[in-house]
């Protein structure tokens, strides 16, 4: 860790500002892995994020990094690639920024099939403003704002994503870091929009309010609940029950927007400027 | 070669855009501004820039800002109903000193109110819009020719402050067509942003004095920094340290206010010997000068102060110009400059107010300028 840390981390920014034994650490740290497998040039990437716990992480990495408005992560994304689509674009975002607010940017940035990768840290809770139902809380959690428990349904976010049109999307655990890593590198290397939803805890206001206990315990729910799915194939819906899969759930080329964008610029005879 | 066409209000903003370098547009179709964002689409690939249609206006907003930080002049196009949603990402680019040009083709509201009337109403909205202490550059044309040269000047004013600047337009403006002479092409000043020349480890994206607006890499140029709607320090990271805090608010408002005579333009007809002095802007200024013609030929002495920059208001010359004058201030909405005015002059102002969908026409000034004749007799 020490030598990644000093090659990406805004070492002067320490100490962050999540608590601790929460899980956005190790999906920021999947995703300097990831990058540093690929041994992309920094100054060829943009971080961007929106607002909450999870968002603040481009702050600490040391790269071109943009933390925007709640929700709107997706919509400065697209303004970055587009105007600059040599750039690589990586989004942080949180359940809420997401699936909430940004839900409707979200959808487009699917469909236009943007070469974006957003990593989505879903803890199930708003963390930033202390543990309101996002629309990935499960039914039937406790939240703030659901103090009789949730009787919102939530989003399945890799169907959704799938369903509107990203080209890569997968789901992987902080409990599972290695593979969580390996899906961030599949999305990066998509051409296209991908996206990866990275199940997370926030122990300080999911797991204590919900009784799950802390890290550990939430750690080890992710491990009974996260199913591969290879070996979904071979189980029942009663065996499934409860449980969620990870790995490549949707993987399908189509033409990516900017790259059509270029055709756009030959058909409109400006290809020989800029 | 300067060539004379006859041309609307919305696409002499395009081409005023485009004169200034524009190479990236992103917006979403709302009457009666929609003309810009289809002749961006036509226009910009032509010249090897980039249109994007987003989902809505808060996406376009945040779509421009984030291609203004790869380098782009970027563009975003709207009325009433979408600039209100635009609202938040526009503080966003204050606070960053991301610069960008914003169009309002004013409509009548509030709400969608009606879609293909003028108004005036979004004025305070423009000054006031977005939440907290920001300061603001907002032109106002008069003219289809104008609106060629104010798009031009709000791009490079945005370059060289940093800031987000909004074009103020009308839909009679944005509408009409009149004959214009536009400079030919490369004839006019065009300024760029100011680049860092020092090496990446000493560059800090807001390290500048009161007044001072600091050098702004594009993203991939080789100065990776970070960027937050936080408030944040020389660095750019977030801090709430109170004088940290309170240099970076007075600075965002110096770096318009020291350079008042750069940015401030008004117009002044006939004021030298003038007893009433009409203030207006925008669409409604052609009524008013219309106004001041009949009213003169009537032997009453009128004059006419017309900012074209309408924030920040040209104060000082305004308080000149009125001194010993009765003030009248004509306006598609219930009085929203005139309480400026008021402020500025410290004295009461007469208004001359429409907002019933349908132009404020030049009988109407012309009846309260000789009400106020009466008066002053
Ligand atoms: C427009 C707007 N609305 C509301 C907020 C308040 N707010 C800040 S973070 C947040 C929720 C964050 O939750 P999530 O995206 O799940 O991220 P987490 O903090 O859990 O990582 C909210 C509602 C805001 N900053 N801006
Ligand atoms: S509140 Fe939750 S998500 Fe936020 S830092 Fe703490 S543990 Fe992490």
């Amino acid at each position: 860790m020490s030598s990644l840390a000093d090659k990406y981390l805004r070492g002067h920014k320490m100490p962050h500002i999540w608590c601790p034994g929460c899980g956005n650490g190790i999906i920021t740290h999947a995703v300097l892995r990831a990058i540093d497998q690929l041994q992309w040039e920094r100054d060829d990437i943009v971080i961007v994020s929106g607002i909450g716990c999870s968002s603040r992480a481009p702050g600490y990495l040391d790269f071109n990094t943009l933390h925007t408005t709640h929700g709107r992560a997706l919509a400065f994304a697209t303004g970055v690639k587009h105007g600059n689509p040599r750039l690589k674009v990586i989004v942080l975002t949180g359940d809420g920024d997401c699936a909430a607010i940004g839900g409707n940017h979200l959808i487009h940035a699917c469909r236009r099939n943007i070469d974006i990768t957003a990593i989505v840290y879903n803890n199930s809770i708003y963390g930033m403003t202390s543990g309101q139902f996002s629309p990935l809380t499960p039914t039937g959690s406790l939240a703030t704002t659901a103090p009789y428990g949730n009787i919102d349904r939530a989003f399945d976010l890799c169907d959704l994503a799938t369903a509107a049109g990203a080209s890569f999307v997968a789901r992987s655990t902080t409990y599972h870091a290695n593979h969580l890593r390996d899906m961030i590198v599949h999305g990066l290397q998509n051409e296209g929009f991908s996206l990866i939803e990275a199940m997370t805890h926030c122990p300080t206001y999911f797991g204590r309010r919900n009784r799950i206990g802390g890290p550990v315990e939430m750690l080890k729910m992710q491990q009974e609940q996260a199913i591969p799915v290879q070996r979904a194939a071979s189980m029942t819906q009663e065996q499934l029950e409860g449980k969620y899969l990870i790995g490549e759930l949707h993987n399908q080329q189509m033409p990516e927007f900017c790259a059509l964008y270029e055709q756009v610029i030959q058909k409109a005879g400006g290809g020989n400027q800029r | 070669m300067a060539e004379k066409r006859l041309m609307q209000g919305n696409e002499a903003c395009v081409a005023g855009a485009l004169a200034a370098g524009m190479d990236f547009f992103a917006g979403y179709p709302i009457t009666p501004s929609t003309e810009i964002a289809e002749l961006a689409a036509e226009y910009l690939p032509q010249r090897g820039g980039r249109f994007i249609q987003m989902e809505d206006e808060i996406a376009s907003m945040g779509a421009v800002i984030g291609a203004s930080l790869t380098g782009r002049k970027a563009m975003t196009a709207t009325s009433g109903p979408g600039f209100s949603l635009k609202q938040e990402n526009i503080g966003y680019a204050a606070i960053t000193e991301v610069p960008c040009v914003i169009v309002n083709v004013q409509r009548a509201g509030p709400s969608t109110g009606i879609p293909t009337a003028p108004a005036q109403g979004d004025v305070m909205q423009a000054r006031w819009g977005t939440h907290g202490d920001h300061p603001s550059i907002t032109l106002s044309p008069s003219s289809v020719e104008e609106t060629f040269g104010l798009t031009l000047r709000a791009f490079n004013l945005a370059e060289k402050y940093r800031t987000p600047v909004i074009l103020l337009l009308d839909e009679i403006v944005g509408h009409m067509r009149e004959a214009v002479i536009l400079p030919a092409e490369g004839t006019v000043e065009v300024i760029d942003r100011v680049k860092p020349v020092c090496s990446p480890a000493e560059y800090r994206p807001y390290d500048a004095a009161m007044g001072e607006t600091a050098p702004m890499p594009d993203f991939g140029s080789g100065y990776p920094y970070h960027v937050t709607g936080l408030t944040h320090d020389r660095e750019g990271f977030t801090t709430s340290k109170p004088a940290e805090v309170d240099f970076i608010i007075r600075r965002l408002h110096s770096k318009i206010e020291m350079h008042l005579a750069d940015i401030l333009q008004w117009e002044e007809i006939a004021t030298e010997d003038a007893d009433i002095l009409l203030v207006a802007y925008g669409a409604t200024a052609r009524s008013a000068k219309a106004a001041l013609k009949m009213a003169r030929k009537q032997g009453v002495k009128v004059g006419l102060f017309r900012p074209l920059t309408i924030w920040p208001f040209p104060e000082a010359a305004l308080t000149q110009v009125a001194k010993g004058k009765q003030v009248i201030v004509p306006e598609m909405n219930l009085g929203q400059i005139a309480l400026e005015v008021e402020r500025i002059i410290k004295a009461e102002v007469s208004g001359v107010n429409q907002v019933d969908g349908e132009p404020l026409n030049p009988a109407k000034i012309l009846q309260a300028i000789m009400v106020g004749s009466e008066v002053s007799r």
